[in-house]
Protein backbone atom coordinates (compact mmCIF):
# COMPACT_ATOMS: atom_id res chain seq x y z
CA UNK A 1 0.00 0.00 0.00
CA UNK A 2 2.59 2.25 0.90
CA UNK A 3 4.35 1.35 -2.24
CA UNK A 4 1.18 2.14 -4.44
CA UNK A 5 0.68 5.70 -2.20
CA UNK A 6 4.74 6.45 -3.41
CA UNK A 7 4.19 5.57 -6.90
CA UNK A 8 0.79 7.41 -7.17
CA UNK A 9 2.53 10.54 -5.80
CA UNK A 10 5.37 10.00 -8.36
CA UNK A 11 2.85 10.24 -11.33
CA UNK A 12 1.54 13.35 -10.17
CA UNK A 13 4.95 15.12 -10.55
CA UNK A 14 3.84 15.83 -14.30
CA UNK A 15 1.20 18.16 -12.68
CA UNK A 16 4.30 20.79 -11.08
CA UNK A 17 4.24 23.74 -12.37
CA UNK A 18 7.84 24.24 -12.04
CA UNK A 19 10.54 22.52 -13.84
CA UNK A 20 12.54 20.10 -11.25
CA UNK A 21 14.33 17.03 -11.46
CA UNK A 22 13.69 16.62 -7.97
CA UNK A 23 10.19 17.18 -6.91
CA UNK A 24 7.33 15.72 -6.65
CA UNK A 25 4.36 17.71 -6.18
CA UNK A 26 1.31 16.43 -4.25
CA UNK A 27 -2.22 17.93 -5.69
CA UNK A 28 -4.38 17.25 -2.23
CA UNK A 29 -5.52 20.69 -2.36
CA UNK A 30 -9.27 21.33 -2.82
CA UNK A 31 -10.36 20.16 -6.19
CA UNK A 32 -8.69 17.00 -7.00
CA UNK A 33 -11.29 14.89 -4.75
CA UNK A 34 -14.11 16.46 -5.72
CA UNK A 35 -17.25 14.07 -6.95
CA UNK A 36 -18.61 14.71 -10.35
CA UNK A 37 -22.10 16.56 -8.50
CA UNK A 38 -19.86 18.74 -6.84
CA UNK A 39 -18.07 19.82 -10.10
CA UNK A 40 -21.32 20.07 -11.55
CA UNK A 41 -22.87 22.22 -8.96
CA UNK A 42 -19.68 24.58 -9.04
CA UNK A 43 -20.44 24.67 -12.60
CA UNK A 44 -23.75 26.06 -12.02
CA UNK A 45 -23.04 28.46 -10.13
CA UNK A 46 -20.35 30.08 -12.12
CA UNK A 47 -22.63 29.72 -15.64
CA UNK A 48 -24.93 31.96 -13.72
CA UNK A 49 -22.52 34.28 -12.80
CA UNK A 50 -21.67 35.31 -16.28
CA UNK A 51 -24.95 34.05 -17.79
CA UNK A 52 -27.11 34.57 -15.99
CA UNK A 53 -30.23 32.74 -16.48
CA UNK A 54 -29.93 32.24 -19.90
CA UNK A 55 -29.92 28.62 -21.28
CA UNK A 56 -26.72 26.54 -22.16
CA UNK A 57 -27.60 23.37 -24.40
CA UNK A 58 -24.76 20.79 -24.65
CA UNK A 59 -22.83 20.27 -27.94
CA UNK A 60 -20.42 18.17 -29.18
CA UNK A 61 -20.34 19.65 -32.53
CA UNK A 62 -20.31 23.56 -32.35
CA UNK A 63 -17.27 23.64 -30.12
CA UNK A 64 -14.67 21.35 -28.93
CA UNK A 65 -11.84 21.88 -26.32
CA UNK A 66 -9.08 20.01 -26.57
CA UNK A 67 -6.82 20.01 -23.89
CA UNK A 68 -4.53 17.68 -22.02
CA UNK A 69 -5.64 15.13 -19.82
CA UNK A 70 -2.53 16.11 -17.68
CA UNK A 71 -0.62 19.41 -18.14
CA UNK A 72 2.99 18.66 -18.31
CA UNK A 73 3.30 22.19 -17.46
CA UNK A 74 0.17 23.76 -15.52
CA UNK A 75 1.88 27.06 -16.17
CA UNK A 76 1.46 26.75 -19.76
CA UNK A 77 -1.54 24.59 -21.10
CA UNK A 78 -2.14 24.37 -24.35
CA UNK A 79 -5.71 24.40 -25.37
CA UNK A 80 -7.32 24.53 -28.85
CA UNK A 81 -10.69 25.23 -29.32
CA UNK A 82 -12.59 23.61 -32.47
CA UNK A 83 -15.58 25.51 -33.83
CA UNK A 84 -16.18 24.26 -37.54
CA UNK A 85 -19.72 25.93 -37.90
CA UNK A 86 -18.26 28.76 -40.03
CA UNK A 87 -20.67 32.19 -39.38
CA UNK A 88 -22.59 30.48 -37.21
CA UNK A 89 -20.26 31.82 -33.84
CA UNK A 90 -20.54 35.20 -32.54
CA UNK A 91 -18.04 34.38 -29.29
CA UNK A 92 -16.97 31.86 -27.98
CA UNK A 93 -15.76 31.76 -23.60
CA UNK A 94 -13.03 30.08 -21.82
CA UNK A 95 -14.25 28.89 -17.87
CA UNK A 96 -11.43 27.14 -16.01
CA UNK A 97 -13.94 25.87 -13.25
CA UNK A 98 -11.24 25.75 -10.30
CA UNK A 99 -8.99 28.56 -10.93
CA UNK A 100 -9.19 31.51 -8.69
CA UNK A 101 -10.41 33.51 -11.44
CA UNK A 102 -12.45 30.88 -13.40
CA UNK A 103 -13.54 33.05 -16.62
CA UNK A 104 -10.16 33.10 -18.00
CA UNK A 105 -11.27 34.56 -21.82
CA UNK A 106 -13.95 35.67 -23.90
CA UNK A 107 -13.01 35.67 -28.13
CA UNK A 108 -15.81 38.27 -29.74
CA UNK A 109 -15.76 37.20 -33.55
CA UNK A 110 -15.93 40.20 -36.17
CA UNK A 111 -16.52 39.75 -39.77
CA UNK A 112 -12.98 39.30 -40.82
CA UNK A 113 -12.66 36.29 -38.37
CA UNK A 114 -12.70 32.29 -39.20
CA UNK A 115 -13.25 31.00 -35.81
CA UNK A 116 -13.01 27.47 -36.94
CA UNK A 117 -9.94 26.82 -34.68
CA UNK A 118 -8.22 28.97 -31.83
CA UNK A 119 -5.42 28.01 -29.71
CA UNK A 120 -3.95 29.32 -27.00
CA UNK A 121 -2.09 28.91 -23.59
CA UNK A 122 -3.21 29.08 -20.25
CA UNK A 123 -2.35 28.43 -16.62
CA UNK A 124 -4.49 25.94 -14.25
CA UNK A 125 -3.95 25.94 -10.53
CA UNK A 126 -6.14 22.85 -9.86
CA UNK A 127 -7.45 19.65 -11.35
CA UNK A 128 -10.63 21.11 -12.81
CA UNK A 129 -13.35 21.24 -15.33
CA UNK A 130 -12.38 22.79 -18.19
CA UNK A 131 -15.80 24.83 -20.15
CA UNK A 132 -15.87 26.17 -23.76
CA UNK A 133 -19.21 28.14 -23.86
CA UNK A 134 -20.39 29.05 -27.44
CA UNK A 135 -22.39 32.01 -28.41
CA UNK A 136 -24.34 31.67 -32.08
CA UNK A 137 -25.96 34.60 -33.85
CA UNK A 138 -29.48 33.65 -33.10
CA UNK A 139 -27.90 34.24 -29.51
CA UNK A 140 -27.80 31.40 -28.41
CA UNK A 141 -25.34 29.36 -25.88
CA UNK A 142 -23.83 25.83 -26.06
CA UNK A 143 -21.19 23.99 -23.92
CA UNK A 144 -18.52 21.78 -24.01
CA UNK A 145 -16.37 20.09 -21.20
CA UNK A 146 -13.16 18.25 -20.70
CA UNK A 147 -11.10 17.61 -17.42
CA UNK A 148 -8.01 18.79 -16.94
CA UNK A 149 -5.07 17.66 -14.52
CA UNK A 150 -2.82 20.46 -13.20
CA UNK A 151 -1.87 22.02 -10.28
CA UNK A 152 -0.02 25.11 -8.99
CA UNK A 153 -0.07 26.80 -12.89
CA UNK A 154 -1.62 30.20 -10.92
CA UNK A 155 0.96 30.32 -8.20
CA UNK A 156 3.97 29.15 -9.92
CA UNK A 157 7.06 31.48 -9.88
CA UNK A 158 8.45 32.47 -13.15
CA UNK A 159 12.23 31.26 -13.73
CA UNK A 160 13.07 34.99 -13.97
CA UNK A 161 12.76 38.70 -11.50
CA UNK A 162 10.05 40.06 -12.48
CA UNK A 163 12.06 43.32 -14.18
CA UNK A 164 13.28 40.58 -16.42
CA UNK A 165 10.07 39.31 -16.55
CA UNK A 166 8.38 42.44 -18.23
CA UNK A 167 11.86 42.98 -19.99
CA UNK A 168 10.07 44.15 -24.08
CA UNK A 169 6.69 44.07 -22.40
CA UNK A 170 4.28 44.70 -26.03
CA UNK A 171 6.68 43.88 -28.20
CA UNK A 172 4.20 41.85 -30.57
CA UNK A 173 5.29 38.98 -33.41
CA UNK A 174 2.87 37.53 -35.74
CA UNK A 175 3.49 34.19 -38.37
CA UNK A 176 1.53 33.47 -41.51
CA UNK A 177 0.95 30.26 -42.35
CA UNK A 178 1.22 29.78 -46.55
CA UNK A 179 -2.22 29.63 -47.84
CA UNK A 180 -3.88 29.64 -50.98
CA UNK A 181 -5.56 32.65 -52.90
CA UNK A 182 -9.29 33.04 -51.10
CA UNK A 183 -8.95 31.16 -48.43
CA UNK A 184 -8.64 32.14 -44.56
CA UNK A 185 -5.11 32.73 -43.75
CA UNK A 186 -3.66 31.13 -39.69
CA UNK A 187 -1.98 33.37 -37.91
CA UNK A 188 0.14 33.36 -34.88
CA UNK A 189 0.02 35.92 -32.57
CA UNK A 190 3.00 36.41 -29.90
CA UNK A 191 2.81 39.10 -27.06
CA UNK A 192 5.50 39.57 -24.57
CA UNK A 193 3.79 40.48 -21.71
CA UNK A 194 4.38 39.01 -18.11
CA UNK A 195 0.88 38.28 -17.09
CA UNK A 196 1.19 38.69 -13.71
CA UNK A 197 -1.19 36.62 -11.91
CA UNK A 198 -1.15 38.06 -8.75
CA UNK A 199 -0.31 34.83 -6.74
CA UNK A 200 2.71 34.87 -7.57
CA UNK A 201 5.08 35.70 -3.90
CA UNK A 202 8.37 37.33 -3.66
CA UNK A 203 9.26 35.92 -0.33
CA UNK A 204 12.48 38.83 -0.64
CA UNK A 205 9.89 41.42 0.27
CA UNK A 206 7.30 39.20 1.51
CA UNK A 207 4.27 40.88 -1.07
CA UNK A 208 3.02 39.13 -3.65
CA UNK A 209 3.83 40.45 -7.12
CA UNK A 210 0.43 42.52 -8.60
CA UNK A 211 -1.35 41.17 -10.97
CA UNK A 212 -0.80 42.83 -14.35
CA UNK A 213 -2.46 41.12 -17.35
CA UNK A 214 -3.63 41.28 -20.70
CA UNK A 215 -7.18 42.37 -20.08
CA UNK A 216 -8.44 43.39 -23.96
CA UNK A 217 -6.66 42.69 -27.46
CA UNK A 218 -8.53 43.29 -30.42
CA UNK A 219 -7.14 41.64 -34.16
CA UNK A 220 -8.24 43.73 -37.33
CA UNK A 221 -7.87 43.04 -40.80
CA UNK A 222 -7.77 46.19 -42.28
CA UNK A 223 -11.11 48.19 -41.08
CA UNK A 224 -12.80 44.81 -40.26
CA UNK A 225 -12.59 43.08 -36.46
CA UNK A 226 -11.04 39.85 -36.60
CA UNK A 227 -11.71 39.03 -32.76
CA UNK A 228 -11.99 41.03 -29.25
CA UNK A 229 -9.94 39.09 -26.61
CA UNK A 230 -11.46 39.90 -23.06
CA UNK A 231 -8.30 38.44 -20.79
CA UNK A 232 -7.37 37.72 -16.94
CA UNK A 233 -5.17 35.87 -14.84
CA UNK A 234 -5.31 32.54 -16.37
CA UNK A 235 -3.86 33.52 -19.50
CA UNK A 236 -0.34 32.34 -19.52
CA UNK A 237 2.66 34.36 -19.43
CA UNK A 238 3.98 36.00 -22.72
CA UNK A 239 0.67 34.75 -24.15
CA UNK A 240 0.15 33.07 -27.78
CA UNK A 241 -2.78 33.19 -29.79
CA UNK A 242 -3.38 31.23 -33.25
CA UNK A 243 -6.39 32.18 -35.17
CA UNK A 244 -7.41 32.28 -38.65
CA UNK A 245 -8.63 35.36 -40.74
CA UNK A 246 -10.34 35.95 -44.01
CA UNK A 247 -7.49 38.39 -45.84
CA UNK A 248 -8.52 41.25 -47.94
CA UNK A 249 -4.68 42.13 -48.47
CA UNK A 250 -4.59 44.88 -45.94
CA UNK A 251 -2.42 44.80 -43.18
CA UNK A 252 -3.49 43.23 -39.75
CA UNK A 253 -3.89 45.82 -36.70
CA UNK A 254 -3.14 44.64 -33.09
CA UNK A 255 -4.15 46.87 -30.22
CA UNK A 256 -3.43 45.49 -26.37
CA UNK A 257 -3.90 46.98 -23.24
CA UNK A 258 -3.46 45.41 -19.49
CA UNK A 259 -5.17 46.06 -16.42
CA UNK A 260 -2.30 48.43 -15.04
CA UNK A 261 -2.95 51.29 -18.33
CA UNK A 262 -0.43 49.72 -20.54
CA UNK A 263 -1.66 50.21 -24.13
CA UNK A 264 0.31 48.39 -27.15
CA UNK A 265 -0.38 49.13 -31.13
CA UNK A 266 1.41 47.22 -33.81
CA UNK A 267 1.03 46.17 -37.55
CA UNK A 268 1.98 43.01 -39.51
CA UNK A 269 1.65 42.19 -43.46
CA UNK A 270 0.21 39.64 -44.06
CA UNK A 271 1.93 37.37 -46.97
CA UNK A 272 0.40 37.85 -50.06
CA UNK A 273 -2.01 34.92 -51.45
CA UNK A 274 -0.23 32.69 -53.29
CA UNK A 275 -1.95 30.43 -55.92
CA UNK B 1 29.45 6.40 -22.08
CA UNK B 2 30.93 5.11 -18.78
CA UNK B 3 27.88 3.55 -17.90
CA UNK B 4 25.45 1.59 -20.09
CA UNK B 5 22.12 3.85 -20.88
CA UNK B 6 19.42 2.64 -19.23
CA UNK B 7 15.98 2.39 -20.79
CA UNK B 8 12.94 3.58 -18.13
CA UNK B 9 10.99 0.82 -18.97
CA UNK B 10 13.55 -1.53 -19.13
CA UNK B 11 15.39 -0.24 -15.48
CA UNK B 12 15.19 -3.36 -13.37
CA UNK B 13 16.20 -0.92 -10.07
CA UNK B 14 14.07 1.77 -10.03
CA UNK B 15 10.78 -0.12 -8.90
CA UNK B 16 12.72 -2.84 -6.70
CA UNK B 17 14.51 -0.22 -4.57
CA UNK B 18 11.22 1.43 -4.54
CA UNK B 19 9.15 -0.93 -3.21
CA UNK B 20 12.03 -1.68 -0.59
CA UNK B 21 12.43 1.62 0.19
CA UNK B 22 8.46 1.22 0.77
CA UNK B 23 8.53 -1.35 3.20
CA UNK B 24 11.59 0.58 5.38
CA UNK B 25 9.58 3.63 4.71
CA UNK B 26 6.32 2.43 6.14
CA UNK B 27 8.24 0.77 9.47
CA UNK B 28 10.25 3.43 10.13
CA UNK B 29 10.42 7.18 9.04
CA UNK B 30 11.07 8.53 12.28
CA UNK B 31 14.52 7.22 12.92
CA UNK B 32 16.41 9.69 11.15
CA UNK B 33 19.30 10.38 10.02
CA UNK B 34 18.88 6.56 8.31
CA UNK B 35 16.23 7.74 6.38
CA UNK B 36 14.17 4.55 6.60
CA UNK B 37 15.86 2.98 4.16
CA UNK B 38 18.21 0.07 3.20
CA UNK B 39 21.66 0.31 4.38
CA UNK B 40 22.88 -0.86 1.41
CA UNK B 41 21.23 0.96 -0.77
CA UNK B 42 23.21 4.33 -0.01
CA UNK B 43 26.99 4.23 0.42
CA UNK B 44 29.83 7.18 0.48
CA UNK B 45 31.85 6.10 -2.36
CA UNK B 46 35.59 7.31 -2.31
CA UNK B 47 36.11 8.86 -5.82
CA UNK B 48 39.29 10.19 -4.92
CA UNK B 49 41.79 11.23 -1.89
CA UNK B 50 39.37 12.59 0.62
CA UNK B 51 36.78 12.61 -1.68
CA UNK B 52 33.46 11.09 -1.55
CA UNK B 53 30.03 10.72 -3.16
CA UNK B 54 26.64 9.16 -2.76
CA UNK B 55 24.74 8.28 -5.48
CA UNK B 56 21.19 9.99 -5.73
CA UNK B 57 18.39 7.62 -7.01
CA UNK B 58 17.30 8.08 -9.97
CA UNK B 59 13.36 8.60 -9.23
CA UNK B 60 11.29 11.75 -8.37
CA UNK B 61 10.86 12.49 -4.73
CA UNK B 62 9.05 10.14 -2.36
CA UNK B 63 7.98 10.22 0.94
CA UNK B 64 9.83 6.87 1.45
CA UNK B 65 13.24 8.04 -0.79
CA UNK B 66 13.46 12.11 1.49
CA UNK B 67 14.09 13.38 -2.14
CA UNK B 68 17.79 11.72 -1.90
CA UNK B 69 17.64 11.73 -5.74
CA UNK B 70 20.81 13.30 -6.74
CA UNK B 71 24.29 12.99 -5.91
CA UNK B 72 25.65 14.51 -2.70
CA UNK B 73 29.15 14.71 -0.83
CA UNK B 74 31.86 16.43 0.81
CA UNK B 75 35.69 16.99 0.54
CA UNK B 76 37.59 16.48 3.69
CA UNK B 77 40.47 19.23 3.14
CA UNK B 78 43.44 19.94 5.25
CA UNK B 79 41.44 22.83 7.13
CA UNK B 80 38.00 21.52 6.90
CA UNK B 81 35.03 19.47 5.39
CA UNK B 82 33.83 21.15 2.07
CA UNK B 83 30.24 20.01 1.24
CA UNK B 84 29.83 19.37 -2.19
CA UNK B 85 26.19 18.61 -2.16
CA UNK B 86 23.87 19.25 0.71
CA UNK B 87 21.33 17.06 -0.19
CA UNK B 88 17.19 17.07 -1.15
CA UNK B 89 15.70 17.83 2.08
CA UNK B 90 16.52 17.90 5.92
CA UNK B 91 16.60 14.58 6.58
CA UNK B 92 18.94 13.32 3.64
CA UNK B 93 21.43 16.18 4.84
CA UNK B 94 21.38 15.05 8.49
CA UNK B 95 21.98 11.49 6.79
CA UNK B 96 25.20 13.02 4.12
CA UNK B 97 26.36 14.89 8.20
CA UNK B 98 26.45 11.61 10.00
CA UNK B 99 28.35 10.20 7.06
CA UNK B 100 30.76 12.67 7.53
CA UNK B 101 31.16 13.12 11.36
CA UNK B 102 32.30 8.98 10.79
CA UNK B 103 34.84 9.97 9.41
CA UNK B 104 36.62 12.89 10.14
CA UNK B 105 37.08 15.48 13.20
CA UNK B 106 37.44 18.37 11.14
CA UNK B 107 35.22 21.05 11.04
CA UNK B 108 32.69 21.33 7.97
CA UNK B 109 33.50 25.16 7.16
CA UNK B 110 31.94 25.27 3.99
CA UNK B 111 28.40 24.21 1.73
CA UNK B 112 27.68 24.56 -1.87
CA UNK B 113 24.85 25.34 -2.81
CA UNK B 114 24.93 24.45 -6.64
CA UNK B 115 21.51 25.71 -7.95
CA UNK B 116 17.89 26.95 -6.53
CA UNK B 117 16.38 22.86 -7.22
CA UNK B 118 15.17 21.34 -4.19
CA UNK B 119 16.81 17.89 -4.41
CA UNK B 120 19.99 20.12 -4.36
CA UNK B 121 19.75 22.33 -1.61
CA UNK B 122 17.63 21.67 0.97
CA UNK B 123 19.98 19.23 3.02
CA UNK B 124 21.43 22.68 3.82
CA UNK B 125 19.33 22.71 6.96
CA UNK B 126 21.43 20.19 8.23
CA UNK B 127 24.52 22.00 8.01
CA UNK B 128 23.12 25.64 9.72
CA UNK B 129 24.94 24.27 13.14
CA UNK B 130 28.32 24.21 12.04
CA UNK B 131 27.85 27.75 10.86
CA UNK B 132 29.58 26.93 7.24
CA UNK B 133 30.20 29.37 4.49
CA UNK B 134 27.28 28.20 2.08
CA UNK B 135 28.46 29.47 -1.12
CA UNK B 136 26.39 29.45 -4.12
CA UNK B 137 25.94 31.92 -8.15
CA UNK B 138 24.63 35.17 -7.62
CA UNK B 139 21.88 35.04 -8.81
CA UNK B 140 20.80 31.92 -6.29
CA UNK B 141 19.58 34.27 -3.49
CA UNK B 142 17.20 35.76 -6.27
CA UNK B 143 15.86 32.48 -7.27
CA UNK B 144 15.71 31.12 -4.51
CA UNK B 145 13.50 33.90 -3.13
CA UNK B 146 11.18 32.92 -5.87
CA UNK B 147 11.19 29.80 -5.46
CA UNK B 148 11.89 28.15 -2.14
CA UNK B 149 8.96 28.38 -0.39
CA UNK B 150 6.80 27.10 -3.22
CA UNK B 151 9.26 24.50 -3.49
CA UNK B 152 9.37 24.33 0.39
CA UNK B 153 5.68 23.53 0.95
CA UNK B 154 5.46 20.98 -2.06
CA UNK B 155 8.33 19.32 0.09
CA UNK B 156 6.36 19.21 3.25
CA UNK B 157 3.20 17.71 1.35
CA UNK B 158 5.77 15.01 0.86
CA UNK B 159 8.04 14.25 3.64
CA UNK B 160 6.30 16.65 6.63
CA UNK B 161 8.06 19.72 7.83
CA UNK B 162 10.49 17.95 10.79
CA UNK B 163 11.96 16.35 7.37
CA UNK B 164 11.98 19.12 4.72
CA UNK B 165 13.86 21.83 6.55
CA UNK B 166 14.47 25.49 6.02
CA UNK B 167 15.23 27.35 2.53
CA UNK B 168 18.77 28.57 3.65
CA UNK B 169 20.41 30.98 1.51
CA UNK B 170 24.12 32.08 0.17
CA UNK B 171 26.36 33.55 2.76
CA UNK B 172 28.94 33.94 0.05
CA UNK B 173 28.11 34.59 -3.55
CA UNK B 174 29.96 33.86 -6.92
CA UNK B 175 29.08 36.22 -9.69
CA UNK B 176 32.29 35.65 -11.89
CA UNK B 177 34.79 33.23 -10.10
CA UNK B 178 36.50 32.19 -6.74
CA UNK B 179 38.60 30.18 -4.97
CA UNK B 180 38.23 28.32 -1.36
CA UNK B 181 41.46 27.26 0.32
CA UNK B 182 41.16 23.99 2.31
CA UNK B 183 44.94 24.28 2.86
CA UNK B 184 46.23 21.13 0.99
CA UNK B 185 43.56 21.87 -1.88
CA UNK B 186 41.85 24.66 -3.58
CA UNK B 187 38.23 24.56 -4.76
CA UNK B 188 37.77 26.88 -8.16
CA UNK B 189 34.07 27.93 -8.87
CA UNK B 190 32.67 28.90 -11.57
CA UNK B 191 29.05 30.63 -11.66
CA UNK B 192 27.86 30.27 -15.12
CA UNK B 193 25.15 31.97 -17.45
CA UNK B 194 21.67 30.58 -17.92
CA UNK B 195 21.40 26.76 -18.68
CA UNK B 196 20.36 24.01 -16.72
CA UNK B 197 18.98 26.69 -14.28
CA UNK B 198 19.90 30.31 -14.14
CA UNK B 199 21.84 29.43 -10.82
CA UNK B 200 24.19 26.96 -11.68
CA UNK B 201 27.62 26.84 -10.40
CA UNK B 202 30.89 24.51 -10.46
CA UNK B 203 33.77 23.59 -9.07
CA UNK B 204 37.09 22.42 -10.02
CA UNK B 205 39.07 20.54 -7.19
CA UNK B 206 42.85 20.95 -7.00
CA UNK B 207 43.59 17.69 -5.59
CA UNK B 208 42.21 15.43 -7.60
CA UNK B 209 41.41 17.53 -11.02
CA UNK B 210 37.62 16.31 -10.34
CA UNK B 211 34.76 18.72 -11.97
CA UNK B 212 31.56 18.87 -10.04
CA UNK B 213 29.19 20.67 -12.86
CA UNK B 214 26.51 19.19 -10.63
CA UNK B 215 23.66 19.46 -13.13
CA UNK B 216 25.06 21.42 -15.80
CA UNK B 217 25.71 17.41 -16.11
CA UNK B 218 23.29 14.70 -16.28
CA UNK B 219 24.62 11.19 -17.12
CA UNK B 220 22.00 8.23 -17.87
CA UNK B 221 18.62 10.20 -16.17
CA UNK B 222 17.24 12.73 -18.91
CA UNK B 223 18.68 16.25 -18.57
CA UNK B 224 15.46 18.84 -17.01
CA UNK B 225 15.68 22.16 -18.49
CA UNK B 226 15.09 25.06 -16.43
CA UNK B 227 17.21 27.83 -17.66
CA UNK B 228 18.33 28.01 -21.20
CA UNK B 229 18.89 25.58 -24.03
CA UNK B 230 20.92 27.88 -26.01
CA UNK B 231 22.48 29.09 -23.33
CA UNK B 232 23.48 25.20 -21.41
CA UNK B 233 24.98 24.20 -24.78
CA UNK B 234 27.42 27.30 -24.33
CA UNK B 235 28.49 26.59 -20.88
CA UNK B 236 28.91 22.98 -22.23
CA UNK B 237 31.99 23.95 -24.55
CA UNK B 238 33.20 26.24 -21.37
CA UNK B 239 33.24 23.24 -19.01
CA UNK B 240 35.08 21.35 -22.19
CA UNK B 241 37.83 24.54 -22.05
CA UNK B 242 37.90 24.03 -18.23
CA UNK B 243 40.02 21.11 -19.48
CA UNK B 244 39.01 18.29 -16.61
CA UNK B 245 38.89 14.76 -18.05
CA UNK B 246 36.47 13.27 -14.85
CA UNK B 247 33.64 14.96 -13.34
CA UNK B 248 31.04 14.07 -10.68
CA UNK B 249 27.60 14.95 -12.63
CA UNK B 250 24.32 15.98 -10.63
CA UNK B 251 22.84 12.68 -11.16
CA UNK B 252 23.79 8.94 -12.67
CA UNK B 253 27.26 8.14 -11.74
CA UNK B 254 29.65 8.97 -8.89
CA UNK B 255 32.20 10.03 -11.33
CA UNK B 256 32.29 9.83 -15.10
CA UNK B 257 35.11 10.61 -18.11
CA UNK B 258 34.09 14.18 -18.91
CA UNK B 259 34.55 13.65 -22.62
CA UNK B 260 31.93 11.00 -23.39
CA UNK B 261 29.41 11.99 -20.84
CA UNK B 262 29.34 15.61 -22.70
CA UNK B 263 28.96 14.06 -25.67
CA UNK B 264 25.91 12.60 -24.48
CA UNK B 265 24.65 15.55 -23.12
CA UNK B 266 25.05 17.32 -26.19
CA UNK B 267 23.35 15.09 -28.12
CA UNK B 268 19.99 15.00 -26.30
CA UNK B 269 20.15 19.21 -26.21
CA UNK B 270 20.97 19.86 -29.50
CA UNK B 271 18.42 17.23 -30.44
CA UNK B 272 15.90 18.73 -28.63
CA UNK B 273 17.17 22.67 -29.82
CA UNK B 274 16.97 21.23 -33.45
CA UNK B 275 13.84 19.42 -33.19
CA UNK B 276 11.98 21.80 -31.39
CA UNK B 277 13.04 24.96 -33.87
CA UNK B 278 11.99 22.71 -36.74
CA UNK B 279 8.69 22.35 -35.23
CA UNK B 280 8.35 26.26 -34.82
CA UNK B 281 9.56 26.42 -38.52
CA UNK B 282 6.50 24.02 -39.71
CA UNK B 283 3.97 25.96 -37.30
CA UNK B 284 3.61 22.35 -35.18
CA UNK B 285 1.84 23.09 -32.24
CA UNK B 286 3.58 23.22 -28.92
CA UNK B 287 1.26 20.58 -27.78
CA UNK B 288 2.40 18.15 -30.71
CA UNK B 289 5.83 19.22 -30.45
CA UNK B 290 5.82 17.63 -26.74
CA UNK B 291 4.66 14.25 -28.51
CA UNK B 292 7.17 14.25 -31.30
CA UNK B 293 10.95 16.14 -30.22
CA UNK B 294 13.67 14.37 -29.27
CA UNK B 295 11.97 10.94 -29.48
CA UNK B 296 14.34 9.26 -30.96
CA UNK B 297 16.46 10.12 -27.57
CA UNK B 298 14.12 7.98 -25.67
CA UNK B 299 15.85 4.51 -25.30
CA UNK B 300 19.18 6.72 -23.67
CA UNK B 301 17.70 7.99 -20.90
CA UNK B 302 15.81 7.18 -17.66
CA UNK B 303 12.22 9.34 -17.00
CA UNK B 304 12.54 10.37 -20.53
CA UNK B 305 8.83 9.78 -20.36
CA UNK B 306 8.47 11.85 -17.18
CA UNK B 307 10.74 14.82 -18.40
CA UNK B 308 10.97 15.03 -22.40
CA UNK B 309 7.68 16.76 -22.80
CA UNK B 310 8.05 19.51 -20.25
CA UNK B 311 11.75 20.12 -21.79
CA UNK B 312 9.91 20.96 -25.32
CA UNK B 313 7.72 22.91 -23.67
CA UNK B 314 10.34 25.14 -22.25
CA UNK B 315 12.79 25.11 -25.37
CA UNK B 316 9.82 26.02 -27.38
CA UNK B 317 8.89 29.52 -25.76
CA UNK B 318 12.57 30.03 -25.84
CA UNK B 319 12.92 29.41 -29.03
CA UNK B 320 9.68 30.81 -30.76
CA UNK B 321 10.95 34.60 -29.67
CA UNK B 322 14.13 33.59 -32.38
ZN1 LIG C 1 18.73 20.61 -11.08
Amino acid sequence: MTFRIGQTLSSLALGLAVATTALTPVAWAAGASDTDQERAARWQEIAKSIFGDRQIAQTDSLVKIDAPARALDAALVPITLTMPNDGQIKAVSLIIDDNPAPYAAKFEFGPAADPAELKLRVRVNNYTDMHAVVETQDGKLYEAKQFVKASGGCSAPMGMSDEEAMKGMGDMRMKFAETGAGKPVEATLMVRHPNFSGMQMNQVSREYTPARYIDKLTVSAGDQKVFTLTGDISIASNPVINFAFKPDGKPIQVAASDNQGGHWQHSFNPPAPTN
Amino acid sequence: MTAPAVHPRAFPGGRALSRRSALFGGLCLCCLPTLGRAAESFTMAEVGPGIFVRKGLIADATPENADAIANIGFIVGQNGVLVTESGGSLADGQWLRAEIVERTQKPITHVVLTHVHPDHVFGAGAFVQDKPVFIGHAKLTEALSARGEFYRKRLIDLLGEDRTGPVVYPTMTVADTAEIDLGDRRLTFTAHGPAHTTSDLSMIDSGSGLLFPADLLFVNRIPSLDGSLKGWLTEVERLKAMGPTRAVPGHGPVVVDLAPALADLTGYLTTLRDGTRAAIAKDVSIEKAVDTVARDQRDKWALFDTYNGRNVTVAYQELEWE
